[in-house]
């Protein structure tokens, strides 16, 4: 039969392409047409998902603003030994780029660009720029080291150089806190008194895990209850979690505020009551934060717990009581095991969403409670230095990948062992 | 049935296009945003048929940056801040003005015209408490340090701005030599070292209604506040008052953002808002000084004295130095938040 079909084919069709070609060459229009179909969704997510992450990732080693405004300078340095002064060239190549640089407004990002590097830089070119020798003078290197010292120490062109590269680390090594020395070159830590990320990565981690830990503790026994109750009511009770989470964000966390602070509904019962004297600090500190990103986060976990438990029978528990188990130990052995899934989902979401948060500790927190987000915002509006809000979120994005395949490498070999 | 509507929202849609041009101005908002729809927004539009679109933000150069970049520039006018006015300019994202048609430059005082500027108002950050709650009225920033004779929390505003200007001016530093000291390194260390002794009760503000909010509810016993927004809640009966002494203050600009479709029109506006009997208006609703000199005599004397640019209360006051900050703002920025966060 299909011997006889093949024949007919292969009168009707070319010759000498083999079947094995035909095929290929069928499935492949199978594939376009099928990956035709999807290419709105592909294109979506290209347009939506892949090409700003992209962006945000290239932003954080983007270094346009030294080879934009000196690139004659740039040049210039490129046959010198690194080690002494520069020739009369340079400097001369440098006070024209200058003046281009001033007419096309591009003064600012580069005096910016050069003060990440030192900030004495910053005084340097702003002293260099008010009074800008002429072209007319003997010597330019003499008259711009009159003004300061600094253009005469080779440092000072390294730095150039250094910022005048395509692609810089300078943001990736202050994300984490390190930065190239401009005497020496080497990479090394940031001076106490500046070093920040690496603590406020810490914190970022530290205060998601609590809030995590939170959510399941009080997610547990509200979504096991909730899983007990005959369905009519329990779908009430659901819509009672879930109405606080249809609720905008910030009404909640501005509602946190009124309800916590020091003449808050809170603080002014329990002094009615006697129990306090004074009012409990509860806002704009670390407690404020955990309360209410716990509220906020709480459905998170009480809806897919729900869901695994609704799903687990009630015989399992029953048999192993009635094998002579503790209830206690019914639920410990027989049922808490089977709600991993659950527990894992909700908590992996909520630690997620929690490593990013924003606004609850922008409004409910002090300063010492800013996660990593808070410093991408600002570094985006206030200081304009987005090469340094690339790398923070770039930071975040890896971290949270790292972390996911971690849990997935530690949840894998778990799972065919509880099978067995 | 569906026809007519449409039809009807067509000509609609088509009357109000030619009726009225449109002018975004953005503006910080709260109080100030409505002082300046009662005396630039309102009349403006009534006398030269535009729409204004009031919008308002929090000074973030971002969103103007972004703007200017991709070419779709949204905003027409803007309320900025002296330091990012200064750095709009030389940066390219304020257009150039020209003062032949916006006034009389000569009416203006002296830094109030610029050349990417026109000043709208002088603006001061004082220290305000709450006086049925302290025994004794602190006399500047040096009593605010003072957690003994004053205990309880105080609040400042979260930058390094100000705060380190607070700092020195509180540690004896005089207000002639504010600045250059805070330019030396040592300087800087001194005003955080100062800071240090009082991080524990310093609660921080970002927006301007916080610290009144927090004077009210009895969060905090002193703050660093916008005069003009201590003076409105005093008109709301709350028994607050003003500690010139040590105030720093500063101007606030209109600039035309760069690529504005409608430079005309907001040319037009800003020699508007630097009219006198506008910016009379203006400072009768909120107290802060006009940059007009003719406005001056025209405001009402009780109204006066609450302004940052009385002479009783310039006599303490310093003026916050905008090329400083143009030059150490982002370090001064980075060092302040890797203090505040430990």
């Amino acid at each position: 039969m299909s011997e006889v079909s093949l024949t007919a084919i292969d009168h009707s069709t070319d010759k000498n392409a083999s079947l094995k070609q035909r095929l290929l060459r069928a499935e492949g229009s199978y594939r376009r047409r099928s990956m035709l179909l999807i290419a709105p969704l592909l294109i979506f997510l290209l347009i939506s998902f892949v090409l700003p992450i992209g962006n945000i990732l290239w932003k954080s080693f983007d270094n346009p603003e030294v080879v934009r405004a000196l690139p004659t300078t740039l040049l210039a340095l490129q046959g010198w030994d690194g080690e002494s002064r520069p020739d009369e060239k340079v400097f001369v190549a440098l006070v024209k780029d200058l003046k281009t640089a001033k007419d096309e407004g591009q003064i600012p990002s580069l005096i910016k660009r050069l003060g990440y590097e030192d900030g004495r830089y910053r005084t340097l070119l702003t002293m260099a720029l008010r009074k800008l020798p002429d072209d007319g003078v003997e010597s330019t290197s003499r008259s711009l080291i009159a003004q300061s010292t600094l253009w005469a120490e080779p440092s000072t062109w390294r730095s150039i150089q250094r910022a005048g590269r395509t692609l810089t680390a300078y943001y990736v090594l202050a994300a984490f806190d390190h930065q190239v020395d401009a005497q020496s070159g080497n990479i090394v830590e940031l001076p106490k008194g500046q070093a920040l990320y690496l603590s406020v990565l810490m914190r970022t981690l530290w205060m998601a895990l609590v809030v995590t830990l939170l959510c399941v503790l009080f997610g547990y026994p509200v979504a096991y209850w909730l899983a007990k109750q005959p369905s009519s009511r329990a779908n009430l009770w659901l819509i009672m979690v879930l109405l606080p989470f249809w609720t905008s964000l910030l009404v909640r966390t501005a509602g946190w505020i009124v309800l916590l602070q020091n003449g808050g509904l809170i603080n002014h019962s329990m002094i009615a009551l006697g129990l306090i004297d004074q009012p409990l600090q509860l806002v704009f500190n670390r407690v404020g934060v955990y309360i209410s990103m716990t509220h906020i986060l709480l459905p998170f976990v009480i809806l897919p717990l729900y869901a695994v438990m609704k799903g687990i029978s009630p015989n399992y528990v029953r048999a192993a009581v009635s094998l002579g188990a503790h209830p206690f130990r019914a639920f410990w052995s027989a049922y808490v095991p089977q709600t991993f899934a659950g527990v894992t989902a909700g908590a992996l979401l909520v630690f997620i969403m929690a490593i990013g948060y924003y606004i609850t500790p922008a409004l409910l927190g002090g300063p010492g409670d800013q996660m990593l987000s808070y410093f991408v915002a600002f570094y985006t509006n206030t200081t304009i230095n987005w090469g340094m809000a690339a790398a923070l979120g770039s930071q975040l994005l890896i971290i949270v990948l790292l972390l996911y395949w971690v849990y997935s490498r530690v949840t894998r070999p778990a799972n065919p062992a509880q099978r067995a | 049935m569906f026809k007519k509507i449409a039809v009807l929202a067509l000509m609609a849609g088509a009357a109000s296009q030619v009726q009225a041009q449109q002018l975004t101005v953005v503006s910080f908002g709260g109080l100030n945003k409505q002082a300046q729809e009662k005396a630039f927004y309102q009349p403006f539009s009534k006398a030269n048929n535009v729409d204004i679109e009031a919008g308002e933000f929090n000074g973030e150069m971002a969103k103007i940056k972004a703007m200017v970049e991709t070419g779709q520039v949204g905003w027409d006018v803007v309320e900025v801040e002296s330091p990012e006015l200064v750095r709009g300019c030389s940066e390219g994202l304020f257009e150039p003005l020209d003062w032949s048609k916006l006034g009389d430059k000569k009416q203006m005082i002296d830094s109030a015209a610029s050349e990417c500027g026109a000043g709208i108002f002088i603006w001061s950050t004082v220290l305000a408490y709450d006086s049925t709650k302290l025994a004794k009225a602190p006399a500047g920033w040096a009593d605010f340090w003072d957690v003994k004779t004053y205990p309880g929390k105080r609040a400042l505003r979260k930058s390094a701005k100000f705060t380190l200007e607070i700092a020195l001016l509180a540690d004896g530093v005089s207000q002639g030599q504010l600045y250059t000291v805070l330019a030396t390194p040592e300087g800087v260390d001194r005003a955080f070292k100062k800071l240090d002794q009082l991080k524990a009760n310093i609660q921080w503000w970002e927006a301007g209604a916080q610290p009144m909010q927090w004077l009210v509810s009895g969060d905090v016993v002193m703050t660093s506040a916008y005069n003009g927004r201590v003076t409105a809640a005093q008109k709301e009966g709350h028994p607050f008052s003003i500690v010139w002494n040590g105030s720093l203050y500063d101007m606030d600009s209109w600039a035309i953002v760069k690529g504005s479709k409608n430079k005309a029109l907001a040319e037009k506006y800003i020699a508007f808002a630097n009219r006198p009997e506008n910016q009379k208006v203006f400072a009768e609703t909120i107290p802060y000084g006009p940059t007009n000199t003719l406005a001056i005599a025209q405001i009402d004397p009780k109204v006066r004295g609450d302004l940052p640019t009385a002479p009783a209360n310039l006599k303490g006051a310093r003026s916050v130095d905008t090329d400083f900050w143009i030059e150490h703002g982002e370090e001064l920025e980075q060092r302040f938040n890797a203090w505040a966060a430990q």
